[in-house]
């Protein structure tokens, strides 16, 4: 329990504080920040409409934001577990839900159950394919994984949108989207889940299955991370690759691994945003969830319980600046990116002073604990 | 300069929480003399001395600097009365000069411009003064360990410091900076320095010091001057009990050949060594470190590749396999640096007792590769209980450990693979008085058992008294074999520097 508070204690702290500087900013620019914080927290999380009524949009567009971010951060963390730095979550993702249309469109008339499973695996397997090429290099020639995730997001987006324009793309259709996926590889919305209990989810919100996915997701990198062989290499190798080497341990396959998993995560956003949300490949679609995903796992502390905690955080901070853009006089949606800017900049703060002052004086973190 | 004492400490007191890491501390060094402090690890050497240098503030107590009462609050006090600290990690800034490195914090000449000249001229002075023999050109990334710890010690001497601690300044030198840097410390002394020196190394107090304080528990439990005690003495002292300070061992019986090692080579460091280790013998390697012996250690234990020659454990060859297939073909491995190789710092004691058979039963449970926790908290507890591990809480990650229990933990998960052949580097460095007769003990236990064992060590002693055989290795070459039993110092000396077997 002790434990527990201790690693919330931070990132609490960071959220506060970004909280409050962004209350100064928003003061300068000349609205009340108390008007702008309370219209946030009641568009995201509000249970009840402008009219008094029951609504579950807030929390429905709320966790469908956080749904890749879930994804992506894990994607992040896994890969820091093993001592790697995935920035290319962006590029995975891309490649994943291409992946998951392009099966989609080709195999359009397969059933349901075969077609879901397929399109939901090539998004993992393409994701991972694309995640492993910068841990192969890296396991295989040293060349540092931060670099060349960055260079395959780029390869990702032009090879994508070369596909796109030119082979998947309905004729005539002037936005960059591929044609529509078949009936069979959608996954079920929550409003058709619910709607069996006598719940009345509406239709227009796409929070969908990959939300449970995506804390099925969670549930099962922390199992391997912490209770398997496999995830205990990867630990050893990001903590001491020395040690893991000495302990027979191949640093290179678990640096592929690591990275291929890494991919197989972020590739699992094509599942939310294809085959659950709009069920074509959509260019450009992600306003960053593989970026975003570093802060959320940093925020999150690389747990996957954490991890859930931050990505709603943010899932809320992107829902309820839609809502301070609309509804505010003078503030722009641009304030959640600053806060988000001040969070991370906290967090990072945060591993610097402990990094730093308990190298330095190794009484510290015993007497103060 | 006649004031009998420079430093005086009354009744320190100093406690971390519910931890009383200095209990009444009382002892007074006299000036320009060598004072050792003395105890194991955790005894509280390193407390009282970060008191006195203003690290820490003591919570009772009293400090007298020439005769004066002080009150120490930061090492700013301390610098300002005359004191100095070298630790035992270096603080240096490796791309920087030796020059630079030394006046930074306290650049001399305006604020705009550092006035270098001035200050290699004052460098070089105290250079010369000591002894020291360093370019203040240097890059420090180019310098040996023991130049650099001259460097921190300039770096102490240039900020006017008259009286030096020196915390464990050993524990990374080769047996020849040693001496050399006793030779500057002597050299210090007799131009007016007071040097503090803490350590655990028994024959460094003897050869070094002119008074000796031992610490045990948080409290001083012996002070006198050095020539008035011995080694058996401040090992009862430090340990609480009698301490074995010579390997008690039956005569050896050594059985087959295990391993058979012939022209092996490797990068640059081992060129062309051949020897065999036969079962229920210890086979020694003394040499100068960084004369290929870390390389034949890692080369046995598949950590590094073969260049040329041949490895055999029993018939198997071990060239071409993975560090995992060696240790399954029943090589362990007690690696020289364990926090380097040996162990997962911030991992507990349980992730530390499976590395190494972490992937197959009972570490792990079923074919999902599901690790069983039951199983491996129970193997734990048995190491921790059989190897007298402390504190005996498999929840704290190794990092908490002393350098002994951390060493004993190693040294029970490679036991525990009840080995054919055991390679041990380094046993018993940075470990107390009373592990090191433990781990001792244990080696040649198994041994007895019937296990081969390669063991290398820096502690010439050390090979002699554990070692039923001993080789010589210089410039990545055997260059002799000799009886431990009857080897001179000077013979043994003379191989681990290039000179002839007579």
């Amino acid at each position: 329990m002790k434990a527990l508070l201790r690693a919330l204690l931070f990132p609490l702290l960071a959220v506060l504080a970004a909280f409050v500087i962004g209350s100064l900013i928003v003061l300068a620019i000349g609205d009340n920040p108390l008007t702008v914080y309370r219209l946030m927290l009641s568009s995201a999380f509000g249970l009840y409409d402008a009219l008094g009524n029951f609504t579950f949009d807030n929390w429905g567009y709320t966790l469908f934001q956080a749904t890749p971010l879930i994804f992506t951060g894990l994607a992040v963390a896994l890969s820091f577990k093993c001592g790697l730095l995935n920035i290319g979550a962006e590029g995975q993702l891309y490649v994943g839900a291409f992946a998951a249309a392009w099966v989609g469109i080709t195999f359009a008339n397969w059933p349901a159950i075969v077609l879901v499973p397929l399109a939901m695996l090539a998004a993992m397997l393409a994701g991972g394919v694309w995640g492993a090429i910068p841990g192969v290099l890296k396991a295989r020639f040293g060349s540092h994984e931060v670099i060349n995730t960055i260079m395959l997001n780029f390869v990702a987006a032009g090879l994508i949108s070369y596909l796109v324009q030119n082979h998947y793309k309905a004729p005539g259709d002037p936005i960059m989207q591929s044609g529509p996926i078949g009936a069979g590889a959608h996954i079920a919305r929550f409003s058709t889940l619910l709607a069996p209990l006598g719940i009345n989810f509406p239709t227009r919100i796409p929070l969908n299955v990959a939300f449970l996915l995506a804390l099925l997701a969670c549930f099962l990198v922390w199992v391997f991370l912490w209770r398997t062989k496999w995830g205990y290499e990867i630990r050893a190798v990001g903590s001491n690759p020395s040690a893991a080497e000495y302990g027979g341990i191949s640093v290179q396959k678990q640096i592929v691994l690591a990275m291929a998993l890494s991919g197989a995560l972020a590739g699992m956003v094509g599942i939310n945003e294809v085959l659950g949300y709009r069920y074509r490949y959509y260019h450009d679609f992600s306003p960053g969830y593989g970026f975003t995903g570093i802060a959320v796992a940093l925020l999150g502390r690389n747990h996957p319980a954490g991890i859930v905690l931050a990505a709603i955080l943010f899932g809320a901070l992107i829902r309820g600046g839609l809502f301070v853009d609309i509804f505010t006089d003078k503030v722009s949606k641009d304030l959640v990116q600053v806060l988000q800017a001040i969070i991370i900049l906290f967090v990072a703060m945060e591993m610097l002073f402990r990094g730093s002052l308990s190298r330095f004086i190794p009484g510290l973190k015993k007497s103060s604990a | 300069m006649n004031s009998p004492n420079i430093i005086e400490l009354r009744g320190i007191t100093k406690r971390f929480g519910a931890v009383t890491a200095n209990k009444g501390i009382s002892f007074s060094i006299p000036a320009q003399t060598i004072h050792a402090i003395v105890g194991e690890n955790g005894a509280g050497k390193s407390t009282i001395m970060k008191i006195l240098y203003g690290f820490y503030t003591a919570d009772e107590g009293e400090i007298f600097v020439d005769g004066a009462r002080r009150d120490i609050r930061s090492p700013h006090d301390a610098i300002a009365l005359g004191l100095g600290m070298v630790h035992q990690h270096f603080m240096l800034v490796p791309p920087m000069t030796v020059l630079e490195n030394i006046v930074l914090g306290a650049e001399p000449g305006s604020a705009v411009k550092v006035d270098f000249r001035q200050a290699a001229e004052r460098i070089s002075q105290l250079s010369r003064d000591f002894g020291f023999d360093l370019d203040p050109h240097a890059k420090i990334e180019d310098l040996s360990v023991g130049q650099q710890q001259r460097v921190e010690v300039l770096k102490a001497l240039y900020r006017g410091a008259r009286i030096l601690i020196l915390d464990e300044p050993t524990a990374v030198l080769t047996p020849q900076e040693v001496e050399e840097f006793f030779k500057i410390l002597r050299a210090m002394r007799q131009q007016g320095k007071t040097i503090i020196i803490i350590t655990h190394k028994l024959s460094e107090v003897l050869s070094l010091s002119d008074n000796v304080t031992v610490m045990r528990d948080g409290q001083v439990v012996g002070g006198k001057p050095t020539q008035d005690t011995n080694a058996p003495e401040l090992a009862r002292l430090m340990v609480g009990r009698e301490v074995l300070l010579r390997v008690e061992k039956p005569p050896a019986h050594p059985k087959d050949v295990v391993l058979k090692v012939q022209n092996l080579r490797c990068g640059t460091k081992l060129q062309d060594v051949s020897f065999d280790v036969r079962a229920g013998e210890i086979v020694g390697i003394a040499g100068v470190e960084g004369n290929g012996q870390t390389e034949l250690i890692e080369v046995l234990a598949g950590l590094q590749r073969i260049n040329g020659g041949s490895c055999h454990l029993q018939n198997h060859d071990l060239g071409k396999l993975s560090a995992r297939q060696i240790k399954e073909l029943g090589i362990a491995h007690i690696p020289e640096d364990r926090h380097r190789r040996g162990l997962l710092l911030d991992f507990n004691l349980t992730a530390n007792a499976i590395l190494g058979t972490h992937y197959r039963r009972p570490a792990v449970a079923s074919g999902l590769g599901l690790l069983d926790e039951k199983a491996n908290s129970d193997k734990t507890a048995r190491l921790i209980r059989d190897f007298d591990v402390r504190p005996p809480n498999a929840a704290l990650p190794a990092r908490a450990l002393s350098g002994g229990n951390q060493q004993k933990l190693i040294i029970g998960r490679e036991f525990d693979l009840q080995p054919k052949l055991l390679l041990v580097s380094q046993p018993t460095r940075g470990v107390d008085i009373g592990a090191i007769e433990f781990i001792h003990r244990k080696l040649v236990e198994l041994r007895d058992a019937g296990t081969a064992i390669l063991l290398v060590s820096a502690e010439l002693e050390e090979v002699l008294s554990l070692s039923d055989r001993v080789l010589v290795m210089y410039q990545g070459r055997v260059v002799g074999e000799l009886d431990p039993q009857h080897a001179e110092q000077e013979e043994i000396g003379c191989l681990m520097t290039g000179g002839k077997q007579a």
